[in-house]
């Protein structure tokens, strides 16, 4: 973050063309990655080709990434939200309360999504309108959202969901797709056109580059900001109504650690931790990825812990490479200079 | 000298903390005891320990989630020594666990000096690397209390000059900070890395290596809070001390440690894990459920942010506009 030494910086004589530039970008990486876990997982077990099997695979990323592309946007705007698996806790409880007070599934999603929506605004409250850092206020709600959930559940269990309810996570659109999985398409294409095809799209990536010059040019920070965290909220909210009706209990552990992969990929996606860069579909090929991994590791028997150490090394291993990989390319720039 | 003091936050603290005794004893007069008293303490060693590292590693503008999973992963280590070559003294386990912390913290510091890896980012994935591999060492077993040597068990509880030998550890702990923080190069240059990173660059400081210490530091604290922690409960598994990285972090920003780096002081964490033992002792005197502790502690986390966010924009005139911005 922190250097002083002087660095030449070479200007090329041409800019690279638009598909050497598609070649060397982090997207097409992912690409192979995912290529290649997709061969290896289907040598390594008979049973990973079966469609059934592939559609089953699909429940391990679907929930996190629809958060992930909420975080993608915040991450890119130089925020964080730690608070998400906390709001997931927070709004299956408050879905399992309605639930046993006798309210039915159109009324559930609506105290879902408003739970989720009701968190996110706290959590963009604290940070765009007292102006404390997104890190330690979202590592607060995170313990205030689970907490509330500690308080109302304690050690006991919301099971009694109505039938109709189930649909969100067990049901199926069509053939092998899931409604989680149509879900996941839908959330990519909307956030996909959000970030690279709108002018508030072109805000998060200026507000994440430079708060303090987007701020001058006319853009409302605060603003955007605080929408980035409401949608982060509706999108966890999202993601509860899915896992609690594909689990069909609740629990305040539900979703314990979660945050952690949704940053994984997202930043695995390719966006900038520090802000400013990234894309929606690097965090959908990161969503592959990582669902792959899972499913592939679970085939193979491998406990989930294990796999949450594959988790932590990839995320570390994904920032440390470009780093790397940019100070051995700049020495060799160097040394061929 | 004394208005500084009456404005601190030290004393903020020390109203506040009394203010919940008063309230504590109206509803409980056997709260306020001496013994009790220390009691608390003696539980809340173990926080003000990890604290004191945490807060080192906040004051170079960084931070440290892994310090759980640390802990979790030498005192596991620690046990596992203990169970299966039963020959090993105690005292050796103890220094054991330290020397592996610190090699864990080095590893987190070396990310983030050598890589420039962003330290949430690291501390992130050790965190879920050093919870994994207590799995893969102990295969998910238990080591249990019958499978725990006796001295292993009882050195933290040794009664020594009427106190445990737990709180004397943490005393002499925030004793060795003080002087630490205060009197030596080292704690000064962890002040300064946090407070402008630039100006401590050409003051002559490595910023990266001042934080691989900090990190080194934190690290060998969780260490011994690993043992500390594995005997005094008696039993190890993957789990334990899960979650208890936010603890240690709402005990740092309670006690006034600016999350941005470079403000803080020693009695500061330390009565900001006070402050957070009183409570969790306090609730179920009070006939609260225990449960209620993590949102207690999660909106006190909030309210102590929005607090140091007021103190630090009280700064004082600008003189000099700042020229440079530090990425």
């Amino acid at each position: 973050m922190i250097s002083v030494e002087q660095t030449a910086r070479y200007v090329p004589d041409r800019l690279k063309s638009p598909a050497a530039r598609w070649v060397k970008s982090w997207e097409s990486l992912l690409i192979v990655v995912a290529l290649a876990i997709f061969i290896t997982n289907s040598f390594a077990s008979p049973y990973f080709l079966d469609p059934w099997n592939l559609s089953d695979a699909s429940f391990n990323f679907t929930e996190k990434a629809l958060i992930a592309f909420a975080m993608a946007l915040v991450i890119i705007s130089g925020e964080i939200d730690l608070s998400v698996a906390a709001i997931i806790a927070l709004t299956s409880t408050a879905m399992g309360y309605a639930a046993q007070a006798g309210f039915d599934t159109p009324m559930l999603v609506a105290i879902g999504l408003a739970t989720g929506l009701g968190c996110g605004a706290i959590n963009g409250l604290l940070v765009t309108g007292l102006g404390l850092p997104s890190i330690v206020v979202t590592i607060g709600t995170m313990s205030l959202f689970r907490g509330t959930s500690f308080i109302i559940l304690g050690d006991q269990a919301f099971t009694s969901y109505p039938a109709s309810f189930a649909y969100f996570g067990q049901g199926y659109v069509w053939w092998v797709f899931s409604f989680e999985l149509a879900l996941f398409v839908v959330a990519a294409i909307v956030y996909g056109l959000l970030l690279h095809k709108t002018n508030f799209g072109r805000a998060v990536y200026a507000i994440g580059n430079n708060a303090t010059a987007a701020l001058f040019s006319g853009i409302r920070v605060g603003r955007i900001k605080f929408i980035l965290f409401l949608l982060t909220g509706l999108m966890a909210g999202m993601a509860s109504i899915c896992l609690t009706s594909r689990l069909g209990s609740t629990r305040p552990s539900i979703a314990l650690g979660w945050e952690l992969e949704v940053v994984t990929m997202v930043v695995l996606g390719g966006v900038n931790i520090l802000g400013g860069s990234g894309s929606i579909p690097g965090v959908v090929l990161a969503a592959l990825i990582m669902g792959m991994v899972t499913f592939g590791f679970g085939l193979l028997n491998v406990p989930g812990i294990v796999m949450s150490i594959f988790i932590g090394l990839l995320l570390i291993l994904v920032i440390a490479l470009p780093i790397v990989y940019g100070r051995l390319s700049r020495r060799w720039a160097r040394s061929a200079a | 000298m004394l208005t500084m003091f009456l404005r601190s936050r030290e004393l903020l603290l020390l109203v506040a903390i009394a203010a919940l005794l008063v309230v504590v004893t109206w509803r409980f007069p056997g709260f306020i005891t001496l013994a009790n008293l220390a009691n608390v303490y003696n539980d809340t060693s173990i926080l003000i320990i990890l604290a004191l590292g945490q807060m080192v590693v906040i004051l170079t503008r960084c931070i440290d989630l892994s310090m759980a999973a640390n802990l979790a992963l030498c005192g596991m280590v620690a046990a596992m020594l203990n169970f299966y070559v039963p020959g090993l003294p105690v005292l050796l386990l103890v220094l054991i666990a330290v020397v592996l912390g610190t090699a864990l913290g080095a590893i987190n510091g070396l990310l983030v000096w050598k890589l420039d890896i962003p330290p949430i980012v690291v501390t992130l994935g050790t965190m879920t690397i050093f919870r994994g591999t207590i799995f893969l060492l102990s295969g998910g077993a238990w080591i249990n209390a019958h499978q725990m040597s006796d001295l292993f068990k009882s050195l933290p509880r040794g009664i020594v000059a009427g106190m445990p030998v737990l709180s004397w550890l943490s005393l002499a702990v925030i004793i060795a900070m003080l002087v630490v923080m205060r009197r030596t190069p080292t704690g000064r240059a962890f002040y300064a890395v946090g407070g402008n990173p630039h100006a401590a660059v050409y003051t002559g400081l490595d910023v990266g290596y001042t934080r691989f210490k900090a990190y080194c530091l934190s690290g060998g604290f969780a260490g011994l809070a690993g043992y500390l922690w594995v005997s005094r409960y008696a039993v190890a598994y993957v789990d334990i001390a899960a979650g208890f990285e936010l603890d240690v972090v709402a005990a740092c920003v309670i006690g006034g440690i600016s999350i941005a780096g470079g403000v803080g002081t020693v009695p500061g964490a330390v009565l900001g894990a006070l402050f957070l033992g009183i409570i969790k002792n306090a609730l179920p005197v009070v006939n609260i459920s225990p449960f209620a502790q993590m949102a207690i502690s999660g909106t006190v986390i909030i309210i102590a942010v929005a607090v140091n966010a007021r103190a630090e924009r009280r700064k004082g005139r600008v003189i000099l506009k700042r020229a440079e911005h530090v990425a």
